[in-house]
């Protein structure tokens, strides 16, 4: 069992090897089912110049957005990064590169990273600024750009529940890029609230095979809310 | 009178179809949700990852856990399903989708359109928007017909940078419901109130008006 046995025990040591200049794979969208604490070590430990992958940016003081006090963050490959001030000034100023890629695409690309495709055609983004510089294919009368696969030196991300070998469930919406983002990095750390024993979980109930997972940690999450809207009764 | 937001809603609601999976983006597209007739079902899209979305939550209901492509908080509805967000986007690119319906700045006589981006503004980014225009095959786009300044939103070439390539074949505007055939904006409906003229004075693309251009029901 020990080989198979994730569990680190520390995030010191969930995020050991991580160097400066490397690119990271995240999950998460928005705030939701955002691997938090492991964003917080990478402030911690004070990396700079990395290339992050993931939907959004976090928010001021939320999420990825705490990379970008110190200026750690070097590029951004996200589809969507409103709501973060600090980023926009980052970008207006030229400190952050930004590649604007369409939800989608960037969900395939982690996707394609993790399952050695080096690139696939997608008709999204043909005839648009994204489309621009790539390879175009005609397939059945449409057009489709080439994009590139994404894969990253160390992939971080968030689920609920695991099993001591990796197993992972996740819950509801924040599974979001999750299970993609764990595939697609060399070093894969995972997050999560509860780990359990090998053996209580049900193996037709996982959600992402523990063989893409290197490292687990079970931790405590603040899950704070972007856009708290209700009902009345 | 052009419509208001919540018309523009209801006559939104109007092309939904008793077993649609529909994807409404984030605005006005959303608010078509209140107007699911009675005795219809439609399962709503969420592409971060939710087939089945109900309405806001009661405040003890609240779930960081379960929120919307817009990032707000949401329920689930029965028979709802969970996916990562590639599993989303296969069934979007995939053409699974039976509806979309997403707001625009732009668009133009050759069905392109311009939503996500103006130069020299702030860009926020396109989200999912590049994939629901390319992936949807039913797609009706929501929009004002023309700026504050009056000027036209229907174009014979849009001027922002796109966000998809001839994809739009319906749009629906506070002032009139158009199709786009062959290079050109064919008048369906007008709203209630607005005469065929005023829309032809709003609409820089080329139109098309049939004989007959029926009031909206809404």
């Amino acid at each position: 069992m020990s080989g198979f046995d994730k569990v680190v025990g520390s995030y010191e040591e969930a995020m050991d090897g991580l160097e400066d200049n490397m690119t990271i794979v995240a999950g998460g969208f928005g705030l939701c089912g955002i691997p938090e604490n492991l964003i917080k070590e990478i402030k911690r430990r004070g990396t700079t110049g990395l290339t992050i992958a993931s939907n959004n940016a976090g928010t001021d003081g939320n999420g990825l957005g705490i990379l970008l006090e110190d200026k750690q963050i070097k590029k951004m490959i996200a589809s969507y990064v409103g709501e973060n001030a600090l980023f926009e000034a980052q970008m207006m100023s030229g400190e952050l590169e930004v590649e604007l890629t369409p939800q989608g695409t960037l969900a395939e690309k982690m996707r394609a990273g993790g399952a050695g495709i080096p690139a696939f055609f997608t008709a999204t983004g043909y005839g648009t600024p994204v489309g621009e510089g790539k390879e175009v294919r005609e397939f059945n009368g449409r057009h489709y750009i080439l994009e590139e696969a994404i894969q990253g030196d160390f992939s971080i991300a968030k689920a609920w529940k695991a099993d001591r070998m990796g197993n992972l469930i996740f819950r509801m919406t924040a599974r979001n890029f999750n299970p993609m983002a764990i595939t697609a990095g060399k070093i894969a750390v995972v997050e999560v609230e509860e780990i359990v024993e090998v053996g209580e979980l049900d193996p037709d109930q996982i959600h992402l095979p523990g063989i893409y997972v290197n490292r687990l940690i079970q931790g405590t999450f603040e899950k704070n809310i972007e856009k708290r809207t209700v009902r009345s009764a | 009178m052009a419509l208001t937001r919540e018309q523009l809603a209801q006559r939104v609601a109007q092309e939904f179809q008793d077993g649609y999976y529909v994807n409404l983006g984030i605005g006005i597209p959303t608010l078509a949700a209140n107007y699911i007739p009675d005795g219809m079902q439609v399962m709503l899209q969420s592409e971060n990852g939710l087939l089945g979305m109900g309405p806001f939550p009661l405040e003890e209901e609240v779930d960081a856990d379960l929120i919307n492509a817009g990032k707000q908080t949401v329920t689930m509805v029965k028979g709802a399903s969970i996916f990562s967000s590639a599993e989303s986007f296969a069934m979007i690119r995939g053409g699974h989708v039976d509806l979309t319906v997403l707001g625009a700045f732009e668009v133009d006589c050759q069905g392109n359109i311009a939503s996500y981006m103006i130069p020299g503004k702030l860009i926020k980014g396109m989200g999912g928007a590049m994939d629901l225009v390319a992936g949807a095959d039913n797609i009706i786009v929501v929009m004002t017909h023309a700026s504050k300044h009056g000027e036209s939103k229907l174009l014979p070439e849009c001027t922002l940078p796109l966000t998809g390539k001839g994809c739009i074949k319906r749009v629906l505007t506070d002032m009139a419901l158009l199709d786009i055939e062959g290079g050109k904006f064919i008048l369906r409906e007008r709203a209630p109130g607005v005469s065929v003229e005023e829309i032809a004075s709003l609409t820089a693309g080329e139109l098309v008006i049939p004989d007959s251009v029926p009031e909206m029901q809404v």
